[in-house]
């Protein structure tokens, strides 16, 4: 358990069997009150957020958790297989866990798997991965403005907004943290 | 330019703390000026104490020889208010153990002031006018009025506010909680604004109201949103008092808290006669905040030495 004066930005806690991290923090001691351990917390698993406030007595809980270290081997159904790069072992995660960076596995690509009481609730992927788009309206030539966008498909799927300057067959870098358009790579 | 990115952090923190540094002196030698022409003389008392006073959430730093930082110089001012010296001012550092954040440094400077003979309304005026005087001579934040104050009771203030009455969220044991993050936040921010009428279990060393005595006759001072200054119509009676400071005892002991020695030389201050005073206790790092429109106290102090920022 951590004491509420152990608290402080960054620290992951663990509430009502929920793993989560202090965004915000902020120490206050109002009058000759008690002091107060204001915080914003986020979801690990979910990414929700709420406010708690402590008090010097409280006690919060400390999470199991831990980081691997994998890459990712296969499709099965709706789970996505990776492999521990030390121990090779294989880990099944789950197409709800995902959520969106499913679009984004790109087999052996390096991920980090966050497991909360050894169950995996979130993946880190590598930052930037490359794809190419397969379907977008024709773009308006010479226009290189950035910040018009229209919509595009990738070859899995996936859609996102890119700038009218792409054209179906370019390949771009997709930001795995947003899912948004990075940077065109290389022109059909 | 290779030069600039290679000034090591302390060069650089003080490069941009200059301004207000010496804002900050301006306010010191205001804060004198002001105390100085109304007749009061400046008294220095000492920095270290055998025996801090027993408050239930303020901790002293430990210091050498069983002596501890004070946490206030209030004590000893009040044996001068007994003895005689009916107007009176300190400004000098004190020091709450662990309190540290954005308007919290465990060393910090505090102003506290007393004058015998008047109540907490006519404290609230004079510290009206401090504050008045103060802006005028160093402020730069532009969106405060200065020149007028507004007083909200403790008890309209969680009403409105809060949405809860006092009794009950002291019941729920929830009144500060209720006080940072409901009422705190929505105090108005166009002038200062004085929390009156603190409910009479956190009378600390103000004393009841005479005609409703479920409320002290203690004040504190906010100036946007942020706390300033504590004060009291002081308790006078040393049984009272005796028994406050018992009861503060007993709860640090339940909590596991330094035990400190008993305040001889206070008690028997009181035993000789507290005349009728008010007095109040001002942070000036954070009045300088409001008046510099600083964020952080850590733009008003030299950088911490002894602590890593996260």
């Amino acid at each position: 358990m951590y004491t509420a004066s152990d608290l402080k930005k960054g620290l992951k806690v663990e509430i009502d069997n929920a793993p989560w991290v202090i965004t915000e923090f902020e120490f206050c001691k109002p009058g000759k009150g008690t002091a107060l351990y204001k915080c914003k917390l986020k979801n690990l698993a979910t990414g929700s957020t709420m406010d708690r406030t402590y008090r010097p007595v409280d006690k919060v809980g400390k999470p199991n958790l831990e980081e691997k270290t994998v890459f990712y081997s296969y499709q099965e159904g709706d789970f996505y297989v990776f492999s521990d790069t030390e121990t090779y072992e294989e880990i099944r995660v789950g197409r709800d866990v995902l959520e969106d960076k499913k679009y984004f596995l790109i087999e052996n690509s390096e991920c980090t798997i966050l497991f909360f009481n050894d169950k995996p609730i979130d993946i880190t992927l590598p930052t930037f991965i490359e794809k190419v788009i397969t379907e977008t309206e024709p773009g308006a030539r010479g226009d290189t403005a950035t910040n018009v966008m229209k919509p595009a498909k990738l070859d899995n799927g996936y859609e996102l907004q890119v700038p009218l300057f792409i054209n179906t067959g370019d390949r771009i870098k997709v930001d795995t943290r947003t899912g948004l358009y990075a940077e065109r790579v290389t022109k059909a | 330019m290779l030069k600039e990115l290679q000034k090591p952090d302390i060069i650089r923190f003080l490069e941009d703390l200059k301004p207000r540094f010496e804002l900050k002196a301006r306010l010191f030698s205001s804060i004198r000026s002001f105390f100085d022409s109304r007749g009061f003389i400046e008294v220095f008392t000492p920095l270290m104490t055998p025996a801090p006073a027993p408050e239930e959430y303020i901790e002293a730093v430990p210091a050498a020889d069983s002596l501890f930082l004070r946490t206030s110089p209030e004590l000893q001012m009040k044996c001068m208010l007994a003895s005689g010296y009916d107007k009176i001012y300190q400004l000098g550092p004190c020091f709450r153990k662990d309190e540290h954040g954005r308007r919290h440094r465990q060393e910090f400077m505090m102003l506290e002031f007393y004058q015998a003979g008047i109540d907490s309304n006519a404290l609230m005026e004079l510290s009206a006018e401090l504050i008045s005087f103060c802006a005028e001579k160093i402020r730069t934040a532009q969106t405060i009025n200065f020149s007028t104050y507004e007083v909200i009771t403790v008890s309209d203030a969680f009403l409105k506010f809060g949405g809860i009455t006092v009794a009950d969220a002291i019941k729920q044991n929830v009144f500060e909680e209720i006080l940072v993050t409901k009422i705190e936040p929505k105090l108005p921010t166009d002038k200062p604004v004085f929390l009156s009428e603190y409910p009479a279990s956190m009378a600390s060393l103000a004393r009841l109201k005479k005609d409703d005595p479920q409320v002290a006759e203690r004040w504190e001072l906010y100036i946007r949103g942020i706390e300033i200054a504590n004060a009291y119509c002081e308790l006078t009676d040393a049984e009272e008092q005796k028994a406050r400071f018992k009861a503060s005892v007993e709860f640090r002991k339940a909590h596991g808290m330094a035990d400190y020695p008993e305040a001889k030389n206070f008690f028997n201050a009181l035993d000789h006669g507290l005349p009728f005073c008010s007095g109040c206790a001002l942070g000036v790092e954070r009045l300088l905040m409001t008046l510099t429109g600083a964020s952080d106290i850590s733009q008003t102090v030299y950088p911490d030495e002894y602590r890593n920022e996260q």
